[in-house]
């Protein structure tokens, strides 16, 4: 079904911004889809908004647990080779990537 | 002597220490039923026939691991493209407590792309198929592991349970899954979904079999912060032959009945074998009473800020540098997650969603709480319906979430819930959820086993 203008919560615009913020490449077709099914979604999770919740804490973690410590040692590690297992690229024992300094981000 | 394969863990760790039968014709066995069947199932993304591993299977108890569980130098994809030929340079803290117990790794399993979805089609690697009707789903995301299970291509299986992925596809394919309390396992070498909410746990064909394995997985971990419980225990060599805790009998135990769990969006007929369920749990000395679960209505609402949030961070790895491809391949679902999440954290949208989900999620964990007070367990549906067609559900997304709606608030609550098989409905198995207070795998499993000694579910197997 398709929703009309007002029912559109995530506009295309929107999208497009959230996809970049997550670095996530979109097609225009995955932009319409999305916008379409993120609004719809947003409405059911609107309901939250009718739980009163004045006073009452949030819940981030429920292990119980907090500033687990272990004794400042070093531990055995993964070697360079076993660490470089994966990367598609490497070079002379490291990771490649995009340049992040100097000229244009490449 | 009945099939090695149709004989559950308990059973066959007793049959290879009687010297029925040796731990090379045990792996032999379990080859040829996947050679044979797997193919029509889609159970297994990778099988370890070739032994050509760091460890081998042939002299091991062979387990299924699903593929979200980092092997050591075994295909691990999690279901997805972008990890497509990844291969972890270490084992998961499970998969290294297995090996200690001499169990290996007889495959990787089938399973929604990083573990989001609620039926196992969300696989880059295709569908699995449910064994008792293969126009179904097998419920997911878990998928692989619990067909693996009910169709004896392997002894028992790992899973990850984040809002369901155990208990649903357990119950969908009728095997006992058990979701442990959060920080009960080590999550280390689980590629991660959601951190407040995952947790590691098992597909077996018995819960004696649960409990075993869950002694075998858990204890404190330095590489989970999480995980710092002390281990289970109810070894499982002094019950083979000495009746001990799991065994003792349910007389008097209070079971809570969640109204909220039985109301609109329940199959009628679903209902009806739930209910039979309860009241065999009556006739074993159990007291019935029904308890409120007042904020579950708004329990996946709360749920769906929560889980794409955390997803939207843990992502973020997947960029191609370190291990496996560009975001490019990250499939649909895993998207339409990172863009929620991205989106309820995004500037100016934090309070009215992530904020008000924690809160919201503290009511449910308090609602937990009070009724823990004057039950033990709380029991009810795993499903809202058995399985149904493959594709009915793929294009409606809100639909498919809304099959998590009784199994997501033990997640968001941390405490265990098991799944056992309890009957049929059009020949299509319906499970029964058993939850538990935080910690009290005990007497979740207790229940799960007096259940199981009394009924004869579990040795109903799929025709393939």
């Amino acid at each position: 079904m398709k929703l009309t203008k007002d029912q559109v919560r995530l506009g295309r615009d929107k999208v497009k911004h959230v996809a970049k913020l997550a670095n996530l490449p979109l097609t225009p077709e995955e932009e319409e889809k999305y916008s379409e099914q993120l609004s719809k979604i947003l409405d059911y999770i609107d309901q939250l908004n009718s739980v009163d919740t004045k006073g009452v804490e949030p819940t981030f973690n429920v292990s119980g647990l907090s500033n687990v410590m272990r004794k400042d040692e070093s531990l055995a590690s993964l070697t360079q080779e076993e660490a470089l297992q994966n990367p598609s690229q490497k070079q002379e024992g490291f990771f490649v990537t995009k340049r992040v300094i100097g000229e244009e981000n490449g | 002597m009945a099939d090695i394969t149709s004989l559950t863990l308990t059973q066959t760790l007793k049959a290879l220490e009687e010297k029925e039968f040796s731990l090379e014709e045990l792996n032999k066995a379990y080859l040829e039923r996947i050679k044979k069947y797997n193919s029509s199932l889609n159970a297994y993304l990778f099988v370890n026939e070739q032994n050509k591993q760091s460890f081998s299977t042939s002299k091991k108890i062979p387990a299924a691991i699903k593929d979200v569980i980092s092997t050591k130098d075994i295909p691990t994809t999690a279901g997805s493209k972008v990890l497509g030929g990844y291969r972890p340079p270490y084992d998961a803290t499970v998969v290294n407590l297995l090996l200690e117990q001499g169990v290996g790794v007889i495959g990787k399993t089938n399973c929604d792309e990083f573990a989001m979805g609620a039926s196992g089609e969300n696989s880059a690697y295709g569908v699995t198929k449910n064994p008792w009707d293969k126009t179904k789903v097998p419920g997911g995301t878990s998928s692989g592991s619990a067909v693996a299970v009910a169709t004896d291509l392997c002894v028992f299986a790992l899973g990850s349970d984040t809002g369901g992925s155990i208990r649903q596809p357990a119950s969908l394919c009728g095997v006992v899954g058990l979701k442990t309390s959060y920080g009960r396992v080590s999550r280390y070498g689980l590629i991660a979904t959601a951190s407040s909410l995952d947790t590691i746990g098992s597909l077996t064909k018995s819960v004696e079999d649960a409990a075993l394995v869950l002694s075998w997985i858990s204890g404190p971990d330095g590489y989970d912060a999480n995980c710092t419980n002390e281990k289970f225990t109810l070894q499982p060599k002094t019950w083979v032959n000495h009746p001990t805790r799991l065994k003792a009998s349910i007389q008097g135990l209070k079971v809570g009945v969640p109204k909220e769990y039985f109301g609109e969006g329940l199959d009628s007929k679903v209902k009806e074998v739930i209910n039979k369920a309860i009241k065999k749990l009556e006739e074993l000395g159990a007291e019935v009473v029904e308890v409120s679960l007042p904020h579950s209505p708004y329990a996946l609402a709360a749920y769906y800020i929560i889980n794409p949030s955390e997803i939207s961070a843990n992502m973020a790895r997947f960029d191609g540098i370190r291990f496996g491809f560009g975001r490019e391949k990250i499939g649909p679902e895993v998207k339409r997650r990172i863009m929620l999440g991205t989106f309820a954290l995004s500037s100016g949208y934090y309070d009215d969603y992530y904020a008000q989900a924690a809160k919201v999620r503290t009511l449910v964990k308090q609602d937990f709480e009070k009724a823990f007070a004057s039950v033990d367990v709380i029991v009810g549906p795993v499903s809202p319906t058995t399985a149904w067609n493959l594709g009915e559900k793929v294009d409606d997304p809100l639909k498919m979430y809304l099959a998590d709606i009784y199994t997501i608030s033990a997640n968001l609550a941390g405490i265990p819930g098991l799944s056992v098989p309890c009957g049929f409905s059009d020949g299509l198995p319906v499970g029964l959820q058993i939850l538990g207070k935080q910690w009290d795998e005990e007497t979740v499993l207790r229940v799960g086993y007096a259940y199981e000694q009394a009924t004869d579910w579990r040795k109903e197997k799929p025709k393939l």
